[in-house]
């Protein structure tokens, strides 16, 4: 299930009125890669995300995923990938099988009922299976939410925060099964994220973004090296306020 | 086949969610008998005291019937579709291999099943509490159900769009939009009542068609089928701009990025 280039981003652009959310950004992600967009609030990763599944169309540019352009033939593609964000929510007065029941049939899953025994037991759901939606934490949500991303085993997985609201353990195993499930079945996982351990454990490319525009690229080791820090969390720093500390661990 | 499977799956979410809270049930079934009980008895003192209402015994009751139809199918898209903008789920769905036109075609499902339901409902009750059957209009009951329903589902369809266009404030564009129409639809009196510079903007409404359809039925027993295609026709185009108006508010939703923030 390899693709040369399972994600590509050429010269897109995003303006709302004269802001520019997303300036002249291009990337391609290869297949079977975990990248991570890595980048402070307002940075443009939210909109990114947004235009690559095809729920917000760019000024300009292209945007392809398993080389189907997202623009003009989303519906193509949109089996073969899936999405998961605590920032958007499942009917709240469903139960949690009801939703996953839903989104399964969305998804066309043959055997729904056995796959969403196997994802409830690998995200531990089964307990509040039957428990409204709107009554759980947060991160019990997330899981969940993990969950209905899971159901139609993407190709391409898209994902917002993933480990947002989780405690360190569960946000650990969470951070296991999604490597697990891209050792599995080479899927190509993007994120968007603050989380910077997240990023150290589980990407194996770093895509750093500011005021809309990519700033850096380069696995978590390359980038401590290039800007001679100890800790990604130094280096979003660096990046964020635009310190212009480049170079001085060797990497330039 | 696949289409389908997806809008069984979308009128599964909302069967799911009326089936765990009863003020949504009975809500479907509560307006459309209280409506009922009042216009009976409204009714029953006109045949005694108006000579047009005695004619055609049961005519107030069958023109509240077949307005509830015109109103639960344009409110049964409407609040389906608000129901995803209340939860936020928009994301998920449009992610999804769900359409556009899928999601549409859930939500017209969902309106007709709430229209049967709730009508369906006051107009069985109308037999045993005033000897009036609606029933009893014959087939071209039918022709005006569905010319009724196609009118509400355009409706819903145009009010869905301008909410997901302008968030949850618009809100009120649900109510608004349906009792604009009503006191030229010609319900409960003829469309020649109205003043005669308003009458051709009467005529533009498939509602008044079929209002007048229903009085040429009760009181001079005459189907009259060019009432009924000249309903039909305008549907055609009413449903038209209301599909054209909700596509147009998602490729706009989608062009401002309103799909991942829906709300006020």
């Amino acid at each position: 299930m390899k693709h040369s280039s399972a994600v590509s981003v050429r010269e897109v652009s995003k303006y709302y009125n004269q802001v520019r959310a997303v300036d002249t950004v291009s990337f391609e992600i290869e297949g079977g890669a975990i990248c991570a967009l890595l980048g402070g609030n307002g940075a443009g990763k939210t909109t990114l995300l947004s235009m690559l599944l095809g729920l917000l169309l760019p000024t300009c540019g292209e945007l392809s995923i398993l080389g189907t352009d997202m623009r003009r033939h989303r519906y193509q593609v949109l089996h073969r990938i899936n999405f998961s964000s605590p920032y958007v929510d499942l009917p709240q007065r469903l139960t949690v099988r009801e939703n996953l029941l839903v989104y399964a049939r969305l998804y066309g899953i043959k055997h729904l009922r056995q796959r969403l025994a196997e994802l409830a037991g690998q995200l531990a759901i089964t307990e509040f299976l039957d428990r409204a939606y709107g009554s759980l934490s947060a991160g019990q949500k997330t899981r969940v939410s993990l969950a209905k991303s899971l159901l139609n085993r993407p190709e391409v997985l898209l994902l917002d925060e993933p480990t947002a609201s989780l405690d360190p353990d569960t946000a650990a195993s969470i951070r296991q099964l999604l490597r697990e499930y891209q050792r599995d079945t080479g899927a190509t996982l993007l994120m968007a994220t603050h989380n910077m351990l997240e990023v150290e454990r589980l990407c194996d490319d770093v895509i750093m973004l500011r005021a809309g525009k990519v700033v850096d690229r380069g696995s978590p080791d390359w980038l401590l090296q290039r800007y001679g820090r100890d800790t990604l969390e130094d280096v979003f720093i660096d990046v964020a306020r635009d310190t212009g500390r480049v170079g001085n661990g060797g990497g330039e | 086949m696949q289409s389908l499977g997806r809008i069984y799956a979308m009128v599964l979410r909302y069967v799911y969610l009326v089936r765990r809270s009863w003020p949504r049930l009975l809500e479907m079934i509560y307006w459309p008998a209280v409506q009922l009980i009042l216009w009976g008895f409204i009714s029953k003192f006109f045949e005694t005291n108006s000579t047009w209402v005695a004619q055609a015994s049961g005519v107030l009751m069958a023109a509240v019937l077949l307005w509830d139809v015109l109103f639960r199918a344009h409110l049964g898209v409407s609040l389906a579709f608000f129901e995803e903008m209340y939860s936020r789920n928009l994301g998920h769905l449009f992610v999804s291999p769900l359409r556009v036109w899928e999601l549409a075609g859930a939500l017209l499902t969902i309106s007709l099943l709430r229209t049967v339901i709730g009508i369906g409902g006051a107009a069985l009750l109308a037999i045993p509490l005033y000897d009036f059957s609606i029933f009893g209009l014959g087939l071209p009951l039918l022709g005006f159900f569905a010319n009724l329903l196609v009118m509400g589902w355009a409706i819903g369809l145009l009010v869905s769009g301008l909410v997901l266009r302008y968030g949850l404030g618009a809100e009120s564009f649900a109510w608004v939009s349906i009792f604009a129409i009503a006191p030229i639809s010609g319900i409960y009196y003829p469309i020649s009542v109205l003043p005669e510079w308003l009458q051709p903007v009467a005529w533009l409404l498939p509602s008044s068609h079929v209002f007048e359809g229903m009085r040429a039925v009760m009181f001079e027993h005459v189907f009259r089928s060019d009432l009924m295609w000249r309903a039909a026709g305008l549907n055609i185009i009413y449903l038209l701009m209301g599909v054209g108006a909700f596509l147009l508010a998602f490729n706009s939703a989608r062009t401002r990025g309103l799909l991942l923030r829906v709300g006020e």
